[in-house]
C-alpha cells in the first residue's frame, strides 16, 4: 500500500522541518518527504490541504485502565480514542489492577496492544511490588517484558531508604525511573491546592512545598546514584524553578506537565466541580503560568494528557470523595494548540512537547519523519472547531472539566505503521 | 465552570441555602428580619405557624448532631412540616447506596426540602446541582453543616443574635477565637460579616489552626489571643474537638486553655459591654472558662433560642421561592 499525504503544511520537530509539501509512505515506512520516491504511485492520495502534518503524538501518561478497572475503560475503548487523538505511541502507568509489577501481566498488556493495533503502547512497570513501597519489583525482568520506564505511579512512597535503594537499584541496569514529585505525608488527605480557594471551600489542601520538597529528595538522589530521572507532571511555579535551576546545574532529568496544568488553576474548581479534581491538584493562577512559561522555554520537556477515564459513580460524589482525573487524550492536541496560540509559541516548538521530546524520554527514536522510519503519522486541522460533547469522544471516560466547551483543533487522520486507524 | 450562585433561582430568590458566600446583604437581611416574629412564637401557648403545612422535610443527617437536628426539627414543626429524620450514617451508605441514590429515593417518596448534614465539604452543593439537573426545581436544599465549609443557618443565628445585642454591624470589631482551620462556623460567619460590612473581623489562634491565605476573606490574624481582644464588641469561640486536642497542631488541651481558653482575665481587655457568643456544644475548662460561659456577658443560650427562629426563617422562605 503506497500512500501520498499531499499538500499539507508539514511540521517534524525532530527534523526541523516546516513546509508546505507532501509525505510519501510505502511499505508501512516513510518513504519521502517532499521528493517522491522513483517511479511513485500512491494507491491513495489524502489531501490534507488546509492541515498540518506530522508525526503521531507520544503521550507520557495515559491509563488504559486494563487488566482490572474494565469498568472505567478497556484497551480497544481507549486506544481508539488515542487513534481519534492523533497519538500513535504513549506509556501507561503501572497503576492497574493488579499493578504492573510482573512480566506476565505486561506481556499480556503488550500482545493485547498488538492484537488491536491501534497505537504503540509502552508501559511503565511498577518500581515496588503491588506499588506498596515496601519490595523492589522484578525490574530486569519487567524491562524484559517490554516496560520502559519504572514508576510508582501515584502511590505513595513515604520511605526514602526505600526511594534511594530502588533509585540505585534501576541505575545499576541502566532502568529510567519516573517519578511523580510529592511528599506523601504533607499531600496526606489534600483534595486541592492548599491555598485560598480551598479555605474558602473548606477542602484540605496540598501545599506547593510537597513537592519542591520532594524535588530536592529526588534531585539528591540523582546526584548520588546518577539514575536516569523523569519528573512527572510538575505542578507548581517554584517547581518549575527548581527544575529550571537543576538543569542548568547540568543534572540529568527530564520533565513533563500534563496539559490541564497549562490552562486551569484552582479558581475553575467554582462550586466543588469534581471535573476539576485532578492530581497534582490544580494550583493558583500563577502557578499555572509558570508552567506554561516551563514548557516554552524547555524547562519542562513534555507534554501529557494524564489520560484517566472516571466513570460517572466516580465523579457524581461530593469532591473530596471523587476520584481525581480526566479524560484527555483527544483533548491533547486541541489544549496543547490553544497554549501555543495564546502565548505565541512556534507550532514546531509546541509540536515538539508532544512528539521528539517525549520520545526521547521514552527511549524511541520514531516520532519523526525521516525516511525509513514506520510512518506513524498524524494529520491535523488547526482551525476546526468541535464542541466536547460526550458522544463526540471515543474514549469511555466522559469526564472532563472541558464538557460543553469548544476547542479548536481536531484530528483528521492517524496512521499508525503506514496503515490509518482513524480518519474523520 | 459555573460561577453563578447555585442557591438563587433565575429570579435571585433564595431557593436553597448552601452558604453565606456572595448571598447578597438585603438577603441576609431579609432572613434576619423574618426571623423576628418567629422569635416570640416560641414564648406563645401554641408554638405553632401553618406556614409549611403538608410540606415534608427530611432531615438528612449523614454525620451524628444532636443540636443541630434537633434544632431543624423543631423549627420545622412548628411551621406545620411534616419531619422525617434520616440517620443515614448508620444505614443506607454503609450499605452502598451513593449519596445521590438517597436522594433520589427520598425524592420518589415526595419530599420537599432536604436538611443536610455531611462530613465532605460541598455535598450540599451536589445534591442541589443534581436536583437542577433532574428539573426538580421544587426540592430545596438547606445545608446544616459541610465539611469545614459551611454551616449557613449557624453563621445566621449568629448574626442574629450580633445585631440583637449590637444593632449596627458597621461598628464593630469582631473576634473569632479558636479552631479556624476545620470550622465550618468560623467560615460562614467571616463572610456573613463581611457581607455585612463589618470594618474588624479577626481571627485568633495558633498558627496550626489558621487557613492558608485566611487573609484573603477579608479577616486579620491574631496569634497573641490578648492582642486580638483588644477593644473587641463580640468574641466568638469556637469548639474545639477532642481529638485535635493533642497530636500535630497542639500539644495539650491544657496548654491550649492558658494561651487561647476565654477567662475573664483575657475577657478584660474586651470592651466592657463586648459579649461572648459560643456555637456549642462548649468545653469547659478548654476553650472557655466557666465564668465566663455563665456569666452576664455570655449570649450562648439565646444563640441557641435564636437559632430557632433563624431556621424558621430559612425554611419558610426558600419553600416560597
Amino acid at each position: 500500500m503506497k500512500i501520498e499525504i499531499s499538500r499539507g503544511r508539514v511540521i517534524d520537530p525532530a527534523l526541523e522541518l516546516d513546509r508546505v509539501t507532501s509525505v510519501y509512505i510505502a511499505e508501512g515506512a516513510i518513504a519521502g518527504v517532499g521528493e517522491p520516491p522513483r517511479e511513485w504511485r500512491a494507491d491513495r492520495v489524502i489531501d490534507a490541504g488546509g492541515c498540518i502534518v506530522c508525526p503521531g503524538f507520544v503521550d507520557l501518561a495515559a491509563r488504559l485502565r486494563e487488566p482490572g478497572l474494565e469498568h472505567k475503560a478497556t484497551l480497544e475503548s481507549e486506544l481508539a480514542a488515542a487513534a481519534a487523538g492523533g497519538v500513535t505511541g504513549l506509556a501507561c502507568p503501572p497503576d492497574t489492577d493488579p499493578p504492573l509489577d510482573e512480566p506476565g501481566l505486561v506481556e499480556m498488556l503488550k500482545h493485547r496492544a498488538r492484537v488491536i493495533n491501534l497505537a504503540h503502547v509502552y508501559p511503565v512497570g511498577a518500581l515496588t511490588l503491588g506499588l506498596k513501597g515496601e519490595t523492589l519489583a522484578e525490574m530486569s525482568e519487567l524491562a524484559e517484558a517490554g516496560c520502559i520506564a519504572f514508576s510508582n505511579a501515584d502511590a505513595a512512597m513515604p520511605d526514602t531508604q526505600m526511594l534511594y535503594r530502588a533509585t540505585q537499584y534501576a541505575a545499576t541496569f541502566g532502568h529510567r525511573v519516573w517519578l511523580r514529585p510529592q511528599e506523601p505525608y504533607l499531600a496526606h488527605g489534600g483534595v486541592a491546592h492548599d491555598g485560598e480557594v480551598a479555605t474558602r471551600l473548606g477542602l484540605p489542601g496540598i501545599p506547593v512545598f510537597a513537592e519542591t520538597i520532594a524535588l530536592s529528595t529526588i534531585f539528591a538522589l540523582v546526584r548520588e546514584t546518577g539514575v536516569q530521572m523523569h519528573l512527572c507532571r510538575l505542578s507548581s511555579a517554584p517547581g518549575v524553578a527548581m527544575v529550571r535551576a537543576a538543569k542548568t546545574d547540568g543534572l540529568p532529568i527530564t520533565c513533563d506537565v500534563d496539559v490541564h496544568h497549562l490552562h486551569l488553576s484552582d479558581v475553575d474548581i467554582g462550586w466543588f466541580n469534581p471535573h476539576a479534581n485532578l492530581m497534582p491538584p490544580l494550583r493558583s493562577t500563577r502557578d499555572r503560568d509558570a508552567l506554561r512559561a516551563g514548557v516554552a522555554d524547555g524547562t519542562i520537556d513534555a507534554i501529557c494528557s494524564d489520560h484517566s477515564p472516571v466513570d460517572d459513580d466516580g465523579k457524581q460524589v461530593p469532591f473530596g470523595e471523587a476520584e481525581p482525573g480526566a479524560t484527555a487524550l483527544e483533548l491533547l492536541l486541541p489544549l496543547t494548540l490553544k497554549w501555543a496560540r495564546e502565548d505565541e509559541v512556534p507550532l514546531i516548538r509546541a509540536l515538539g512537547a508532544l512528539t521528539s521530546a517525549p520520545a526521547s524520554i521514552i527511549g524511541i527514536t520514531t516520532a519523526t519523519l525521516r525516511k525509513g522510519n514506520a510512518a506513524d503519522v498524524c494529520v491535523f486541522d488547526p482551525a476546526h472547531s468541535w464542541t466536547i460533547r460526550p458522544d463526540a469522544l471515543r474514549s469511555q471516560g466522559k469526564n472532563t472539566p472541558y464538557l460543553g466547551l469548544e476547542l479548536q483543533g481536531r484530528v483528521r487522520c492517524t496512521l499508525l505503521a503506514g496503515h490509518v486507524v482513524h480518519e474523520m | 465552570m459555573t460561577t453563578r450562585n447555585p442557591q438563587l433561582n433565575r429570579n435571585g430568590e433564595l431557593t436553597h441555602l448552601l452558604t453565606l458566600e456572595g448571598l447578597p446583604a438585603e438577603v441576609i437581611t431579609h432572613i434576619l428580619d423574618t426571623a423576628e416574629p418567629f422569635v416570640s412564637i416560641a414564648e406563645r401557648e401554641v408554638k405553632k405557624v401553618p406556614l409549611l403545612r403538608g410540606k415534608a422535610v427530611f432531615n438528612l443527617f449523614f454525620e451524628n448532631s444532636t443540636r443541630t437536628r434537633t434544632t431543624f426539627e423543631i423549627a420545622a414543626k412548628r411551621l406545620s412540616a411534616d419531619v422525617i429524620n434520616l440517620n443515614i450514617g448508620a444505614s443506607s451508605t454503609a450499605k452502598g447506596e451513593t449519596l445521590l441514590d438517597t436522594v433520589d429515593n427520598l425524592c420518589a417518596m415526595n419530599a420537599d426540602m432536604f436538611v443536610v448534614r455531611h462530613a465532605q465539604s460541598g455535598a450540599p452543593h451536589l445534591i442541589a446541582a443534581h436536583l437542577d439537573a433532574m428539573s426538580r426545581t421544587h426540592v430545596h436544599v438547606v445545608n446544616a453543616g459541610d465539611g469545614r465549609h459551611a454551616h449557613p443557618t449557624q453563621g445566621l443565628l449568629d448574626l442574629y443574635t450580633i445585631r440583637h445585642y449590637k444593632r449596627d454591624f458597621r461598628a464593630l470589631t469582631v473576634a473569632i477565637v479558636g479552631d479556624v482551620l476545620h470550622s465550618r462556623v468560623a467560615r460562614s460567619l467571616i463572610h456573613g460579616l463581611t457581607t455585612m460590612q463589618t470594618p474588624r473581623v479577626r481571627v485568633i489562634a495558633p498558627r496550626t489552626l489558621i487557613p492558608t491565605r485566611v487573609e484573603a476573606l477579608g479577616v486579620e490574624v491574631h496569634t497573641d489571643m490578648r492582642e486580638g481582644l483588644r477593644d473587641c464588641d463580640v468574641v466568638v469561640m469556637l469548639r474545639l474537638q477532642s481529638e485535635r486536642m493533642r497530636g500535630a497542631l497542639l500539644p495539650s488541651a491544657g496548654e491550649y486553655f492558658k494561651q487561647y481558653g476565654l477567662t475573664l482575665d483575657k475577657l478584660a481587655l474586651a470592651r466592657r459591654d463586648a459579649i461572648v457568643m459560643h456555637p456549642g456544644p462548649m468545653n469547659r475548662g478548654v476553650e472557655i472558662d466557666s465564668p465566663v460561659a455563665d456569666g452576664e456577658r455570655s449570649v450562648i443560650l439565646p444563640q441557641v433560642t435564636f437559632g430557632i427562629a433563624v431556621r424558621m426563617a430559612v425554611l419558610s422562605i426558600v419553600a416560597s421561592s
